[in-house]
């Protein structure tokens, strides 16, 4: 091949702006309007690339979408990306790209020999070879050695992608003649339009075809045509890919942009979409026919037109249809020597000036080694050639269709699978419909809208040349001689297809991923419809009866950059933040992510964290501890039917606390397992506060609401969460109430007016505070709950008037040992999906409840009186023993066998007790304090005795104290 | 993405919102249940090929509603508010 530029016309470049970017190390000149393609044409490189497999030399096949071989590594001046097209990548000044699978670069990769090895290494030879001793010991090397792109590991993105929701009348896809006729005609209809295409510059084919619209060259009719829709304020998107279609007519629509941004994804609900995607030329099989210098013959007609590139001196051009005429005539034209090489004894259109036709004949094999050099007809014949254009026919890009679940049907005329069976709001026109003339092309776009209403835009009419289609068809033969390529891209040929049937993987979807024909970046754009037809060839079937694979998208590699969006890093997961988080984090606190909520672990005291933690539990026991529990549910359940409503929804029964007191309860799921724990408050008759654990208000609201609206209804109670309203700041310890005494709140504090489980209401500066005298540390606490906005000052006066009493901030970690102290539960960690609240000693409501709670009925199963259930228990170690490791099995012999016994849920060491703390599930547990067994942890066997879950203060003393 | 409608809120997308189990699983009350009937109750859902009925949650406004919908086609076929007392 000797490839070069013109020194006139190109109707996409600029001459007057060149540019310079480098591949694989050398200097390659273009134009602005060239993509990186059609400036290395211009450039006469013709190995772009080394195959996926076999390392084989590869050139530019196509000039847009469908192209398997000319894949880039892109970097420099543009922002980096692995396996770019470069049929579809604008040339930009300053870029690097680096050409695929091959090192160090595509002309002299050291690989390559691997392709004299080809015969030994066919379709599923990794799968068969490299079983034995272990794949993944060979597994490196060939991933080194197999592959695409690069992906570079250091490489930051530049930004996040935009993602924009969208909705319009009607979405068309593709702005050729059918997707702009279609625009027009909706738009003189009074719809708003959004017309996407994957090209930078609109038009299609009329790029590069010769036509003539209402008397008017194709390219002024084009820019009149997207002159008039953007006038009418229609959203056009050039660069664009429509790359999927979803549920309930989502289109998924992936932006590229040139100045170095990120893609952007839209989302659009169209009412009605228009796929005017166009259609995809094949290739020819003969032998050698993936050597560089083997192009698309409409490809090399693109690069002529838009581009100036005369793409060989000697071209031999093979056809099995009438499309390639024009293209034969027009490189005649511009200068080469053309041999036009017909499938068809008869009916062909007459040879275009200047080129030989030699009918009746097909190419049975090319030579070369980095680039063509010749060709070998069915009758000995042989041509030297420096280039050779092939068109096997046209596939229509149905893929959109084909993911809205469309059916295709097959075209033994067109050779090729059409839309079948209408899909409801999508239509499809033009070459994706298998319209060949233009006249066909704008009559199948006003079908494709005439169901949205009456337009007012005429239709266009094509006055030019109408194209034919003649075609024959020229699918693979199975016995053909020579090394005859399917899918370039993922080097699958007749010989692999022809394996996979004798295996008997004679179903389509089986071929597919026995030989990954296919399966590669390009979906076999090029290959899927050849290597089917030439499955049914060697299963005796019809292509119909073959089939083709499930259609998904995406239709061209999109970047996760754009489904990920704004979703990155801190913004993947949110945290929840407490209202006093810059408070605590100036009086030192270490944060962390509890259950969705960043909270203080501890305030570090210590350089050693351990010992912070250690050094605030102690604390807290002997004057007044100051914790933040503003994550705490507050679910307020008001109404009429509110303490019915609390009474179903708790396994405790409810209704019978007085206002002014709290109750500690259950929560059960339906199955009897305990959901949540909590401290109910009754503010008044008709009004509770369902204080859940931090991790679950949504949960526990989702559920309340729930069972308001499936079976109390709307009108028998309210519920609003108001989690985040109030702050809660616990005050806990000895010194807690004189402590609070200090904050002149306007209430007694005195035992008898705000004993133990009760609540008192008063005001600190001003402001409504709601005091609640519950505790989870065993010692006499306080919660106090004030509006969010207003907790600091609050805060901050407790600590300062808490130093006189030595008090000290407590973070979670601290609290947590003082809970497990106390054998104080936390719900998914001491317990599991299996416990029931009898399990934890709380047997009373099942006992004696007579009313319909939710869990009820699974609490009386087989299975719920078990004898063997484990329960909660207490695990002391003996003296001078590490604190048990949390998760670690109590374990007991039978048949010579361990089997577990249950496992160690909590474990800390008690700075109080100046001993290890553990709760624990065992079977059977609470009728076994006292015995001593076996726990085992990674193969280490140590000893625990089982005791009662509280460890400290059991008699309850110091609530009172 | 299909779109579902909230009855409160209009067509919102699917990401939006949380199946809530079969509609019309009605549950018996009581501690005497027969425990096959609790077990149905509990655990054994139609699975319907074509329409079905389902409850679903608007996670946005908590909204919990009936909605029909063909499990093949996926398209909604009506969408209604609960109203309290056992809504079937
Ligand atoms: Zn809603």
């Amino acid at each position: 091949m000797t490839a070069s530029r013109l020194a006139t016309g190109g109707s996409a470049i600029d001459r007057s702006r060149p540019i310079r970017f480098s591949f694989d190390g050398a200097t390659v000149h273009g134009f602005a309007g060239d993509t990186i393609a059609s400036a290395l044409l211009a450039g006469d490189v013709a190995v772009v690339g080394r195959s996926f497999k076999y390392h084989r030399p590869r050139g530019i096949w196509g000039a847009g979408v469908e192209e398997p071989n000319a894949l880039v590594d892109l970097g420099g001046s543009v922002p980096a990306k692995p396996n770019t097209r470069a049929t579809t990548e604008p040339a930009r000044d300053g870029l690097v790209a680096k050409s695929v699978n091959a090192t160090p670069s595509a002309l002299a990769d050291r690989n390559a020999f691997l392709d004299r090895f080809a015969r030994f290494i066919p379709a599923a030879f990794y799968y068969k070879t490299f079983m034995w001793p272990d794949w993944h010991r060979f597994e490196p090397r060939i991933r080194a050695m197999a592959g695409l792109g690069t992906v570079d590991a250091d490489w930051i993105s530049p930004g996040t992608a935009d993602q924009i929701n969208h909705h319009c009348d009607v979405l068309v896809v593709g702005a050729g003649p059918a997707g702009l006729a279609a625009a027009r005609l909706a738009s003189g209809a009074g719809l708003t339009v959004t017309l996407v295409d994957d090209q930078h510059s609109p038009g299609g084919s009329l790029g590069h075809r010769a036509a003539e619209i209402d008397g008017k060259p194709a390219a002024v009719w084009v820019k009149e045509t997207i002159a008039e829709l953007a006038a009418g304020g229609h959203l056009i998107l050039p660069s664009t890919i429509a790359f999927g279609i979803y549920d309930h007519n989502l289109v998924g629509l992936n932006q590229r942009h040139l100045d170095g941004r990120p893609d952007t994804l839209w989302r659009v609900r169209p009412r009605q979409i228009v796929l005017a995607a166009g259609a995809i030329e094949r290739p020819l099989p003969f032998a050698n026919n993936d050597l560089p210098g083997i192009l698309s013959a409409d490809a090399a007609l693109a690069y002529l037109r838009r581009h100036a590139v005369l793409v060989g001196r000697r071209i031999v051009v093979a056809t099995s249809n009438d499309s390639a005429y024009e293209v034969a005539g027009a490189l005649a034209e511009a200068g080469a020597e053309v041999r036009l090489v017909d499938i068809r004894r008869d009916g062909t259109p007459a040879a275009p000036a200047n080129v030989r036709l030699a009918k009746g004949r097909s190419l049975i094999s090319a030579s070369g080694r980095l680039r063509v050099d010749g060709v070998t007809l069915d009758d000995g014949t042989r041509f030297d050639a420096d280039c050779v254009l092939i068109s096997g026919g046209w596939t229509p890009t149905i893929h959109l269709f084909g993911q809205a679940k469309g059916k295709l049907a097959w075209s033994e005329a067109r050779a090729a699978f059409l839309p079948g069976d209408p899909v409801d709001n999508i239509a499809v026109a033009g070459a994706a419909a298998g319209a060949v003339s233009l006249s066909e092309v704008f009559a199948g776009a006003s079908t494709a809208v005439a169901s949205l209403g009456q337009t007012k835009a005429p239709l266009p009419r094509s006055t030019g040349p109408e194209a034919t289609d003649g075609i024959v068809a020229a699918w693979p033969m199975p016995g053909s001689k020579g090394r005859i390529w399917i899918d370039y891209q993922n080097d699958v040929t007749v010989k692999d297809v022809e394996l996979a049937a004798r295996e008997n993987f004679v179903s389509v979807e089986h071929l597919k991923r026995y030989t990954t024909l296919g399966m590669a970046t390009d979906q076999g754009k090029t290959s899927n419809l050849p290597g089917l037809a030439l499955m049914a060839g060697i299963t005796g079937r019809t292509v119909p009866e073959v089939g083709t694979t499930t259609y998904r998208p995406p239709f061209t590699p999109v970047p996760l950059a754009s489904f990920a969006g704004t979703r990155v890093g801190e913004l993947m997961a949110p945290v929840r933040r407490l209202p006093l988080e810059n408070v605590h984090r100036a009086n030192g606190a270490v944060f962390q992510e509890y259950g969705g909520w960043l909270r203080p672990a501890h305030y570090g005291g210590y350089a050693d964290a351990e010992r912070s933690i250690a050094d605030e539990a102690r604390r807290a026991r002997q004057s007044v501890a100051l914790f933040d529990g503003s994550t705490l549910g507050k679910i307020e359940v008001i109404g009429p039917q509110a303490a019915a409503f609390v009474d179903f929804l708790y396994y405790n029964t409810m209704s019978t606390l007085k206002p002014g007191r709290c109750r500690y309860g259950f929560m059960l799921s339906e199955n009897g397992v305990v959901f949540d724990d909590g401290v109910l408050v009754r503010l008044d008759e008709h009004r509770f506060v369902v204080s859940c654990s931090s991790s679950h208000v949504a949960a526990v609201h989702a559920r309340l609401e729930e069972w308001r609206q499936d079976r109390f209804g709307r009108d028998a109670v309210y519920i609003h969460n108001a989690t985040s309203d109030m702050a809660t700041l616990t005050v806990s310890g000895p010194n807690s109430r004189k402590l609070l005494e200090t904050l002149g709140l306007g209430l007694s504090l005195d035992d008898a007016d705000l004993p133990h489980m009760a609540i008192a209401h008063g005001t600190y500066a001003g402001d409504d505070v709601r005091i609640a005298r519950v505790s989870f540390t065993g010692d006499r606490s306080y919660e106090i709950s004030i509006r969010a906005d207003r907790a600091e000052p609050l805060w901050a006066h407790l600590r300062e008037a808490g130093q006189a009493l030595e008090a000290v901030d407590i973070g979670l970690e601290a609290l947590m040992i003082l809970r497990a102290e106390k054998g104080f539960i936390v719900i998914g960690k001491d317990t599991d999906g299996t416990t029931l609240p009898h399990d934890l000693g709380v047997d009373g409501p099942r006992a004696k409840r007579q009313s319909e709670f939710v869990g009820r009925r699974s609490l009386f199963t087989e299975e719920a009186s078990r004898g063997n259930r484990m329960q909660l228990v207490g695990l002391a170690v003996p003296q001078g023993d590490a604190p048990l490791p949390t998760g670690a099995h109590g374990i007991k012999r039978s048949d010579g066998r361990v089997h577990s016994q249950g496992f160690v849920t909590s474990s800390y060491q008690s700075p109080t007790l100046g001993r290890p703390v553990a709760l624990g599930l065992i079977e059977r547990g609470a009728t076994r304090h006292g015995e001593t067994i076996d726990i085992q942890h990674l193969g280490k066997i140590s000893k625990a005795t089982i005791t009662a879950p509280c460890a400290f203060d059991p008699a309850g003393e110091r609530l009172h104290a | 993405m299909q779109l579902f409608p909230c009855p409160f809120c209009g067509p919102r997308d699917e990401t939006e919102f949380h199946y809530g189990g079969d509609a019309g699983n009605i549950r018996p009350d009581g501690a005497d249940v027969p425990i096959d009937r609790w077990a149905e109750y509990l655990y054994l859902r139609g699975n319907p090929k074509g329409t079905a009925r389902e409850i679903w949650v608007h996670m946005i406004c908590g909204e919990f509603f009936v909605m029909g919908r063909d499990t093949i086609t996926h398209k909604v076929l009506s969408s209604a508010a609960l109203d309290g007392e056992h809504a079937a």
